[in-house]
C-alpha cells in the first residue's frame, strides 16, 4: 500500500500581482516503509508541498486540482479541518529544522511528552513510561531523569532527537522531516540520520525527508524527488537519481555540489540564470531558460518521461543520457 | 595575500551570565581564542551550532562585549570601544548576517538597502543612485533591481544584496556568518564565487563562518575548528583537511555525508553527548567523546601547540590515517 500518493497537485497563491502558481502538476508516491527525499533550492515549493499535505496552506493559498491520497483512503485535499486535526499527530507527524521552536521552553520535556498523548486513554503513569521508552529509543542518556528537565538543558542534537521522539510517539504512518539536520554539525547530522533510519525500520513508517544537502539525501533516502520552481522535474530511486540523472537540472545540480569536486577549486560550478517568475510561468519547460540542452520542442510543456523502473523525468530528452549525447 | 595580519584576536573570552537572583553563574560562550586574519585571505571558522562561532564573530565586530582578551584591527585596539568610536571601525569591517531575507528591511527597496551604509555613516558628496548602480553591478545584479523589495528577490539575489551592502564602504574585512545557509548548491556556488571574486578584486580579507565542510575546503586558505568555545585545531585548510591532527576534526571530516549512495563510509563515531557549557568536562573538554582518550586527558587541559602553520590542542595528536582504537585495545 502506498502511504501517500500525490497526483497532479496544483497550488496557487493569490498575491497583489496576480495568482502565483506555486506547485504545478506535482505527482509522486511515498511508498510504505520507504524514505523519500525531496531536494530543491529554497523557493522551489518544498514547504508549500508540506503545508498542502498537512492542510496548513496560508489563507491566500488554494489547491486548484489534484489529489493527495493518504493510505489509499483519505484524500487530504478534501478533508475538513476537524478530520485533518485527527490525522495530524497520530497518523502524520512532523519534525522541523529548529528543535527549539518545536519544544516549549517553559514546560519540562516530560510534561510535554505526556501532554501530546492527550488522545490516548492510558493512565498518566503509562504515558510517562511511554515517554521514557521513546527517549531511550532516541538514545537520550538517563531518560527517566530527563523527563524533569527543560529543553534548554539539552544540547542541540539532543533537542532534535527529543523532537523526533515526540513526532514518533504515536507511531505515525508518515513522518515529514523538514531539514531536521541543517542546524547540526557533521558528526551529529550523521548520528541523527542513522537514528532516523533505525527508527523508521523499527516503527515501520514512511518518511518524507526534505533537505538541500545532497550528501544527506544520498545516504538516508530510498527514493528521491527533485523539485524545481514548483515542479517535480525528476523522481526515481536514490541510485537512479545520483548515478543516472536524466533531467538536465538534476545533472547540473549534482555537478554543482562542492562535495563532488575532489580537486580544490576557487571557482565552483553554478547554473547560470534565474528561476522564472512563478506569476508568469513559461508555457513550455520551466528549466528551458537555463538549460544547456534546450531545443525547439522545449517551448511546449514537456511530458513526464518514464525512462524505466519508475524513473521519471519531465524532459523531452530524458531518454537520451547526457554522456551518450556528448559522444554522439 | 601577505603575512601582515589585519585582525589579531588574543585570548578572547565572552561570558554570559546565567541563573537567577539566588544562584549567579556565568558560562563562557567563547573560552579563550587567539587567531590572526591576514590581508586578502579567507579564514574559516567551523564548528557545530552552539560552539561559539557566531558569538566570536559578533565579539570581533563589537556587537558583543568581551570579558577578557584583546582584539586589534588594522593596528587599533577595538575591544571595549563605545558605539561612537566603533562606528568608523565598522566602515572597514563589515558583517553579513545569517538569513539573507531576514537581514534586509522588508520596507526598503534594494536601492535604499545598498546605499543605507552611506547614510548611516553620513558619507556625503556621493550620488547615491550612481553608488547603487555601481554596487549592484559589482555583485552581478541588474541595475533595475534598485526599485525591488526584498520579498521580490530569490534567496541567491537577497544574498547578493547582502554582499553589496557589505562592500559598500570599501571595507578591508568582511565577516560572513553562514553566507550559504539555506541556498541550494548551485546558488551557493554563485555566492561563494562572487565573494571570492570580490576578495581578489578589492583585496578583501574574509572571515567565513559555516558548518559546511565541503565549502570550507574549496574557499578557505586557513581553517579553525571550534568546540565548546575553543579552537581545537587551526591551520592551513589543505593541511587540516589532508591530515587532521585533532580527533574532533578527524571525526567531523569522516562524518561529512557524500553525495554518493554507493559510498561506503569509514566513520569515526563519537560516543556520548556534547557537554553543557554549564558543566565543562575537566581536563581536555573533548575527552568525554574522544575515542582515543587516555587517563591523562581528563586530568589536564591541553595547551594549543604550534606545529608549522598548524596549532592543535590535544595531548596525543593523531598520526595521518589514524583509526580509533577498538574496544579491546582501549580497555588494555
Amino acid at each position: 500500500m502506498t502511504t501517500l500518493a500525490i497526483d497532479g497537485l496544483n497550488v496557487t497563491f493569490s498575491t497583489e500581482d496576480g495568482p502565483l502558481h506555486a506547485l504545478k502538476n506535482v505527482s509522486f508516491d511515498v511508498p510504505e516503509n520507504r524514505i523519500v527525499g525531496i531536494v530543491g533550492e529554497s523557493g522551489c515549493g518544498k514547504s508549500t508541498l508540506i503545508n498542502a499535505i498537512l492542510g496548513l496552506l496560508a489563507d491566500n493559498g488554494s489547491i486548484d486540482s489534484g489529489s493527495i491520497l493518504f493510505q489509499g483512503r483519505d484524500d487530504l485535499t478534501k478533508l475538513g479541518p476537524a478530520q485533518m486535526r485527527d490525522l495530524r499527530g497520530p497518523k502524520i507527524s512532523t519534525v522541523f529544522q529548529d528543535p527549539m521552536g518545536a519544544l516549549n521552553p517553559v514546560i519540562s520535556v516530560g510534561q510535554q511528552m505526556i501532554n501530546i498523548q492527550y488522545r490516548s486513554d492510558i493512565s498518566k503513569q503509562e504515558k510517562a513510561q511511554r515517554a521514557v521508552d521513546m527517549l531511550e529509543l532516541v538514545r537520550i542518556p538517563d531518560a527517566r531523569a530527563a523527563l524533569a528537565r527543560y529543553p534548554h538543558q539539552f544540547s542541540g542534537g539532543m533537542k532534535q532527537r527529543i523532537a523526533i521522539a515526540m513526532a514518533l510517539m504515536m507511531e505515525p504512518a508518515l513522518l515529514i522531516a523538514d531539514e531536521p539536520t541543517t542546524a547540526l554539525d557533521a558528526t551529529l547530522e550523521v548520528t541523527t540520520i542513522e537514528l532516523l533510519k533505525d527508527l523508521q525500520q523499527q516503527i515501520g513508517c514512511s518518511v518524507l525527508f526534505i533537505s538541500h544537502h545532497l550528501g544527506v539525501i544520498a545516504e538516508l533516502c530510498d527514493d528521491v524527488v527533485v523539485m524545481y520552481a514548483g515542479e517535480v522535474v525528476e523522481r526515481g530511486t536514490v541510485r537512479q537519481i545520483f548515478n543516472d540523472p536524466r533531467h538536465p537540472y538534476t545533472a547540473r545540480l549534482l555537478e554543482c555540489d562542492p562535495a563532488r569536486q575532489s580537486e580544490r577549486t576557487r571557482s565552483l560550478p553554478t547554473i547560470p540564470g534565474e528561476i522564472p517568475d512563478l506569476r508568469a510561468r513559461p508555457r513550455g519547460c520551466i528549466f528551458a531558460n537555463r538549460c544547456h540542452r534546450v531545443h525547439d520542442a522545449c517551448a511546449a510543456p514537456p511530458p513526464d518521461h518514464d525512462v524505466g523502473d519508475g524513473h521519471v523525468a519531465r524532459c523531452f530528452v530524458a531518454n537520451v543520457p547526457e554522456t551518450v549525447e556528448a559522444t554522439a | 595575500m601577505s603575512d601582515d595580519p589585519i585582525l589579531t584576536v588574543r585570548d578572547v573570552q565572552v561570558s554570559f551570565p546565567v541563573g537567577g537572583l539566588r544562584k549567579r553563574d556565568a558560562i563562557l560562550g567563547v573560552a579563550g581564542v587567539s587567531f590572526d586574519v591576514r590581508r586578502g585571505e579567507t579564514f574559516a571558522l567551523v564548528g557545530e551550532s552552539g560552539s561559539g562561532k557566531t558569538t566570536l564573530a559578533r565579539a570581533v565586530n563589537g556587537l558583543q562585549a568581551i570579558s577578557n582578551g584583546e582584539i586589534t584591527f588594522e593596528g587599533q585596539r577595538i575591544d571595549g570601544l563605545d558605539r561612537k568610536s566603533m562606528k568608523p571601525v565598522r566602515k572597514r569591517m563589515s558583517m553579513m548576517f545569517q538569513d539573507p531575507v531576514g537581514s534586509l528591511s522588508p520596507r526598503m527597496t534594494v536601492g535604499d538597502l545598498v546605499t543605507e551604509p552611506f547614510r548611516i555613516h553620513g558619507i556625503e558628496g556621493r550620488n547615491l543612485r550612481d553608488e547603487a548602480a555601481r554596487l549592484l553591478s559589482l555583485v552581478g545584479l541588474p541595475t533595475d533591481f534598485v526599485s525591488r523589495f526584498p520579498h521580490q528577490l530569490s534567496g541567491g539575489q537577497a544574498r547578493r544584496v547582502g554582499v553589496a551592502r557589505a562592500i559598500a564602504l570599501d571595507p578591508a574585512l568582511i565577516i560572513a556568518d553562514e553566507p550559504t545557509a539555506g541556498l541550494d548548491v548551485s546558488v551557493q556556488g554563485e555566492v561563494l564565487n562572487l565573494l571570492n571574486d570580490l576578495r581578489e578584486r578589492l583585496g578583501l580579507a574574509m572571515m567565513i563562518i559555516t558548518h559546511n565542510l565541503h565549502v570550507v575546503h574549496h574557499v578557505a586558505d586557513r581553517t579553525a575548528v571550534m568546540y565548546l568555545g575553543r579552537f581545537v585545531e587551526a591551520g592551513d585548510t589543505e593541511e587540516v583537511f589532508g591530515a587532521p591532527r585533532h580527533p574532533y576534526t578527524a571525526a567531523l571530516l569522516s562524518a561529512n555525508p557524500e553525495p554518493d549512495p554507493d559510498k561506503t563510509h569509514d566513520r569515526i563515531t563519537l560516543p556520548a553527548e556534547v557537554p553543557s557549557l554549564l558543566a565543562r568536562p575537566p581536563g581536555c573538554e573533548f575527552h568525554t567523546r574522544c575515542p582515543w582518550a587516555q587517563p591523562a586527558c581528563s586530568a589536564k587541559a591541553p595547551t594549543p601547540t604550534q606545529e608549522g602553520t598548524r596549532a592543535v590542542a590535544c595531548h596525543f595528536p593523531l598520526e595521518p590515517g589514524a583509526r580509533p582504537p577498538t574496544q579491546s585495545e582501549s580497555a588494555a
